[in-house]
């Protein structure tokens, strides 16, 4: 069984999470030009590599951020979101 | 069956990458209807040997966009013949295509697909469970008391194939007109001069080129990451598998939107079986317990005397998906490099109109006009086309 490590409950198995997303900068609405913001819509670094996503841990309802390899599989670390958090802080 | 060339010539027309059924499509009706003959497929595997091969090879057109509908379509129209055409007998078997409800949200949809389709002259309509049960008797209508059947969208024309003879056997027609296969050579870098095309590095050499073709399905991020192209794709595994041989019981294509399963019996007596994305981006074609269990669980509600059957195999492929679960085809901002790609959980059933319409595409330098509404440029337009017909979308 996989597992995962929510920052709240700890390792967990990975049933118990739905995956979120790439985490992404919104850019300002109102200022804006159109492509810019269709391409915070749409487009994503859809190549593998080690990425920054949101995680849900369902029983407990906590969102939080994981770093996870894409390629092998590989969850590097998780941390709950705080504006302007680095991985060291969080750990 | 075909040639294997020692080393890559210095320059070629056209360029594909990926020797699936896509690209070799593409190389086939370059050569037979437009006579560029000078074409190199580069295949960094074995051709076929990725998501071509790792289908459950089903056929069908009951989509729901009218888009999708008439695409579609034109793809059942030239898979019928195509056994003719390439002169390889295919096993193409037309089998009856049912997609089960059990709830009435999931009728509606299907309801809306049905009109959708006879419009276009796509046979295909709403069956009650009476009818589904005289046309396949195997299935448990009350799925254990759980989720009952409501009712079903048929579709005759539903057909199988066997997937690697495509791919097989549209490489030996383009190799017999001239084609050149490569097996074994990876693409590493797509050399760009004002954001032309001008040639290919590749693990056995570089190429002069105008023009290229990527269609690689789950690498195509890889591709476009080479040219700085932004697009949607995101890359999930979709796993799917076979039982042990039985006695042939199943005539037809058994889908459930509900229950997030398919399943047809194999020429060879095989069920061949698949279910819904995995839940998170992964490039990787390992197979899980989970799916196998989730699977399994489902698939007893429809059909509980196969408690005591095995899995025989069980595989994955990588599935580059879009937001509206249509394809993304033809030109792009860059000049003589051509997308065939966003082909998640729906590649398959559309190789032989992608290799027409993208062979037209590179010939002319103009999108054919039944892929022009899925051009890369919809997403910067906000003109999706969302096809809720496609596998793996609930309703």
């Amino acid at each position: 069984m996989k597992l995962l490590r929510c920052p709240v409950n700890g390792l967990r198995p990975l049933s118990e999470f739905l995956f979120g997303g790439e985490v992404r900068e919104m850019p300002a609405a109102e200022t804006a030009a159109d492509d810019e913001w269709a391409d915070y819509v749409f487009n994503r670094q859809g190549e593998p590599g080690v990425r920054k996503e949101w995680w849900y841990h369902t029983a407990s309802g906590t969102w939080f951020i994981a770093e996870r390899d894409n390629l092998k599989d590989e969850f590097v670390r998780t941390y709950l979101y705080s504006p302007g958090a680095t991985a060291a802080e969080a750990k | 069956m075909f040639r294997q060339p020692a080393r890559l010539k210095e320059a070629y027309d056209v360029v594909i990458i990926g020797g699936g059924g896509h690209g070799l499509a593409a190389a086939y009706y370059l050569a037979r209807d437009y006579g560029i003959t000078d074409v190199a497929v580069l295949e960094k595997g074995y051709i076929g040997g990725g998501n071509t091969g790792r289908n459950t090879a089903i056929v069908r057109s009951n989509y729901l966009t009218v888009e999708g509908v008439k695409f579609y379509d034109e793809s059942v129209r030239l898979f019928a013949e195509l056994s003719q055409d390439l002169d390889l007998n295919l096993f193409y078997s037309q089998r009856g295509h049912f997609t089960l409800a059990h709830a009435d949200s999931t009728l509606r949809t299907m309801r809306w697909r049905a009109e959708v389709n006879k419009h276009l002259g796509v046979n295909s309509y709403l069956v009650t469970p009476e009818e589904i049960h005289k046309i396949c008797p195997y299935i448990d209508l009350n799925c254990g008391g759980r989720t009952p059947i409501v009712g079903a969208l048929y579709h005759p024309p539903g057909s199988v194939v066997r997937h690697d003879a495509v791919a097989w056997g549209y490489a030996r027609e383009a190799d017999r007109r001239g084609v050149e296969i490569h097996q074994k050579t990876l693409v590493t870098g797509i050399d760009l001069r004002d954001q032309r095309v001008v040639g290919v590095q590749t693990d056995r050499g570089y190429i002069r080129t105008n023009k290229v073709l990527s269609a690689v399905a789950g690498y195509t991020p890889r591709i476009t990451r080479m040219l700085g192209l932004r697009t949607p794709l995101v890359i999930q595994p979709l796993q799917a598998c076979v039982s042990e041989p039985l006695k042939p019981w199943l005539d037809n294509i058994v889908v459930s939107a509900n229950l997030h399963i398919y399943v047809s019996q194999s020429a060879r007596g095989e069920l061949v079986m698949g279910a819904s994305l995995d839940p998170y981006e992964l490039h990787s074609e390992r197979s899980t317990l989970d799916f196998a269990e989730g699977f399994a669980d489902h698939l007893l509600d429809l059909f509980p005397f196969l408690y005591d059957v095995k899995v025989n195999r069980q595989w994955a492929g990588m599935s580059d998906m879009t937001p509206d679960y249509s394809p993304i085809m033809g030109t792009t901002p860059i000049h003589g490099f051509y997308l065939d790609a966003g082909w998640g959980t729906w590649g398959f059933k559309a190789t032989p109109v992608c290799g027409t319409t993208m062979a037209y595409t590179v010939a002319k330098g103009r999108n054919h006009e039944l892929i022009s509404a899925f051009n890369l440029d919809r997403f910067k337009n906000f003109s999706l086309v969302g096809e809720k017909g496609a596998a793996s979308v609930g309703h």
